[in-house]
């Protein structure tokens, strides 16, 4: 067998650095379907797998691909998939079991442009508010949105310890830039890498329940097989886990799946400062768009401006607080992405006022101009 | 039936005796272990179960084979058959 | 656990299959007379005569009145999206291939929604037992018209007579690639039992399709009580094994063969991706 972690430097496409975080994650199930621009993790993938011990398979549809890591999660394997547009919404009803059945996974949305088949090979960040919102009821999840090859190796492996630590599906909101690109991406020594597991149940199996939460809100999860007799359902359900048909049930799930992700903001939310210290002007960004607003930020420098970035590495749940604060003290918030206004009405809704708030977006198909940004700044600032 | 030869083992065979145990609460009164059973010795009874049903009864309780039909036809696991004791 | 417990007695009379049962949720949800409960029961009897561990089993079940069965078994058990059952079992069994995995659901939830996981599944020889309840209809939303619903047949949805023509299950299965095709009804009890033990030892995918009574929402709309479709189970019935899977059509008419119609041997996907890629990433 060949080594999970391929320690040293490399030249390698973002969506090849997301299959080797992955693996080097303890990743040992990826249930696969092709789709442009998320293809490349697949095909590295099935090479790598085997070597490690573990098991790929190519799925029917993207239904099937995430039923199968949802299945395969339960057996106490790490599993993945990955995906762009089109696929992510055909995976959005079993997105919904994976939250409601609190299994640990993680998805890959390399994301597109779209609406429907859009434009397959060029980038777009117009999935966001469907990562947050795409499947049916009321949830929370965490969504991670790396910037370059090397964020994409580091960010899955972000994405399984918080999918294995708070029992949660972890979405990396990646886009066709960061996963085409080739850049150098350092893979760390295997013992600088920390890992987390799932919590595992001890005690009496006969007085073992499937939902009772744990110190931070996280029940302990059993594999198939462990002789813990578990019954799993999308249903609303009870602390044992069997289907509860009433008010009571469903408010004390609700509870439980939001809680342990609400409750544990400060070790979950991540995000980046540049140049924040004095700002007045502060660029919100995620993704391959924070790459627009670095060069923003040095390009409004130069012209007087106070400019500063707040880059966004979890995207969902939204760091609310922060930006509140933020927009406390600055005269205007930028979001740049590349959508026409998707987190910038979050970033509008937590400044409640206090800051103006400007979205420099773009309908897709390529990377936005720092240029836009910092024409939007003279326009609308004083230096 | 007249015609019919009579096995040379007759007198050997022991054909086995069952009793028929009902677990009345579980009933939901679909009567399928009453209509085939092979022996015939099951019928509704009079009175109502928990969920408002009439279980079945067994009529000539001496008669059952316990061959098992009525446990495993029935899909609710109110009925089995286990075998009596000499 | 190396040895399935023996039933200890009790003061309240037990079940043989209560062991097997989540007696705790007893009544189950299934309409007097829904053949659905005979196939569980006949599911559980197969499972506990291959003296198989039962923490070597797990049960996977979709959406509908069949997938509940799921929530009745004492295993590891898992009531998933509609029509997603068979992929979410293949996730699991590819993932731990010596599992003894049962996909117990309903013919819309296999066959309509989930009909491509099942040729899928099917062609791969995924090492998985699917056993399929055919109640002819929707049953939990009521009644529509399923892809199995007999041409002309009353549902909800076809109210002047179901204008399709409904699937052959084991020649799709068997055209699918299937391992083991086999179709009995409930009144055949102890055949069925002796099917679902011989499918979940064999090697690869195997299949069989149940006929059970919906007398709610089937038999009360083609005036059928639940008697009456276990009299055409008695009468209308050929036993048939190795027939061939293209005769298979229902029609009560006629007559509807039932067996065994296939059961063959072939590599199931676990033990060729371990052949296929696992030896060849080695050299």
């Amino acid at each position: 067998m060949k080594s999970a972690v391929q320690t040293g430097s490399h030249y390698i496409t973002g969506d090849v650095a997301c299959a080797e975080g992955a693996i080097a994650a303890g990743c040992r199930f990826f249930g696969a379907y092709p789709i442009t621009p998320a293809t490349e993790i697949a095909e590295h993938m099935a090479e790598r797998l085997p070597d490690v011990g573990g098991t790929f398979i190519q799925m029917e549809d993207e239904i099937a691909a995430i039923a199968s890591i949802l299945g395969a999660s339960w057996t106490g394997t790490k599993t993945m998939t990955a995906t762009s547009g089109p696929g992510f919404s055909l995976m959005m009803e079993n997105l919904g079991l994976g939250v409601c059945t609190e299994t640990p996974c993680v998805i890959v949305n390399v994301q597109r442009t779209g609406p429907s088949t859009g434009l397959p090979t060029q980038t777009g960040q117009g999935d966001m508010m469907q990562a947050r919102w795409g499947s049916h009821g009321d949830y929370e999840l965490i969504a991670i949105a790396p910037s370059s090859p090397q964020d994409c190796f580091y960010h899955t492996i972000l994405a399984f310890n918080l999918s294995e630590k708070y029992r949660v599906p972890v979405l990396v909101m990646a886009d066709e830039i960061v996963g085409h690109m080739s850049e150098k991406v350092i893979i760390p020594d295997a013992k600088e890498i920390q890992l987390i597991e799932r919590p595992k149940p001890k005690g009496r199996k006969d007085r073992f329940k499937l939902y009772e939460p744990g110190p931070n809100g996280v029940a302990p999860m059993p594999a198939i097989g462990d002789g813990y007799n578990v019954h799993v359902t999308g249903l609303t359900h009870d602390e044992r886990g069997y289907p509860a048909m009433t008010v009571e049930a469903q408010e004390e799930m609700m509870t439980r799946i939001k809680g342990k992700i609400r409750d544990n903001l400060d070790d979950i939310v991540h995000t980046e400062e540049y140049m924040m210290d004095d700002a007045d002007i502060v660029i919100v960004s995620y993704g391959i768009s924070v790459r627009t607003g670095l060069t923003a930020v040095d390009e409004a420098r130069k012209l007087g401006y106070k400019a500063g970035l707040l880059r966004l590495i979890t995207v969902w749940p939204f760091p609310e607080q922060m930006i509140h604060d933020i927009a406390a003290r600055v005269k205007g918030l930028i979001t740049v992405e590349i959508n026409l206004g998707q987190v910038h009405y979050e970033v509008e809704r937590c400044a409640k006022g206090q800051a103006s708030t400007h979205l420099v977006g773009s309908a897709g198909g390529k990377i936005i101009h720092p240029d836009k940004v910092v024409s939007l700044i003279k326009e609308v600032f004083q230096p | 039936m007249a015609f019919w030869r009579q096995p040379l083992d007759t007198q050997e065979i022991q054909i086995t005796k069952g009793v028929v145990n009902i677990i009345e609460d579980r009933c939901k009164g679909c009567g399928y272990c009453i209509e085939f059973c092979p022996m015939h010795i099951l019928a509704f009874s009079d009175h109502f179960n928990k969920k408002g049903y009439h279980p079945p009864q067994t009529t000539k309780p001496d008669e059952c084979v316990n061959c098992h039909y009525c446990e495993i036809i029935c899909p609710e696991f109110a009925i089995y058959s286990t075998e009596a004791p000499l | 656990m190396t040895k399935n417990p023996k039933q200890i007695g009790s003061k309240q009379p037990s079940h043989p299959l209560d062991d097997l049962i989540r007696t705790d949720r007893i009544p189950h949800i299934w309409c007097p007379g829904c053949g659905i409960g005979t196939v569980f029961s006949s599911c559980l009897t197969a499972i506990k005569a291959t003296e198989i561990p039962y923490n070597e089993f797990t049960m996977v079940s979709g959406i509908g009145c069949s997938a509940r069965g799921a929530g009745y078994i004492k295993l590891d058990s898992f009531h998933t999206t509609h029509g997603r059952a068979i992929p979410f079992a293949s996730g699991i069994k590819m993932a731990k291939p010596d599992l003894n995995v049962i996909v117990f659901s309903g013919d819309g939830d296999l066959f309509a929604i989930g009909g491509n996981h099942f040729i899928h599944a099917a062609r791969r020889n995924m090492d998985i037992t699917v056993i399929c309840v055919n109640n002819l209809n929707y049953g939990m939303t009521g009644g529509q018209v399923a892809a199995t619903t007999p041409s002309r047949a009353k549902t909800t949805t076809t109210p002047f007579g179901n204008p399709d023509s409904p699937f052959n299950l084991p020649l799709l299965a068997y055209a699918s690639g299937a391992s083991y095709v086999a179709r009995w009804t409930i009144l055949h009890v102890r055949d069925l039992t002796n099917a679902i033990n011989e499918a979940i030892r064999k090697k690869g995918f195997s299949f069989i399709e149940v006929l059970a009574p919906c007398p709610i929402n089937y038999g009360r709309r083609n005036k059928e009580k639940s008697l009456d479709t276990m009299k055409l189970y008695q009468e209308k019935t050929i036993i048939k094994n190795g027939a061939d899977p293209g005769r298979a059509d229902i029609d009560f008419e006629r007559g509807v063969i039932l067996g065994t119609f296939v059961d063959t041997d072939r590599s199931t996907c676990d033990d060729m991706y371990e052949v296929t890629c696992r030896q060849c990433s080695e050299d």
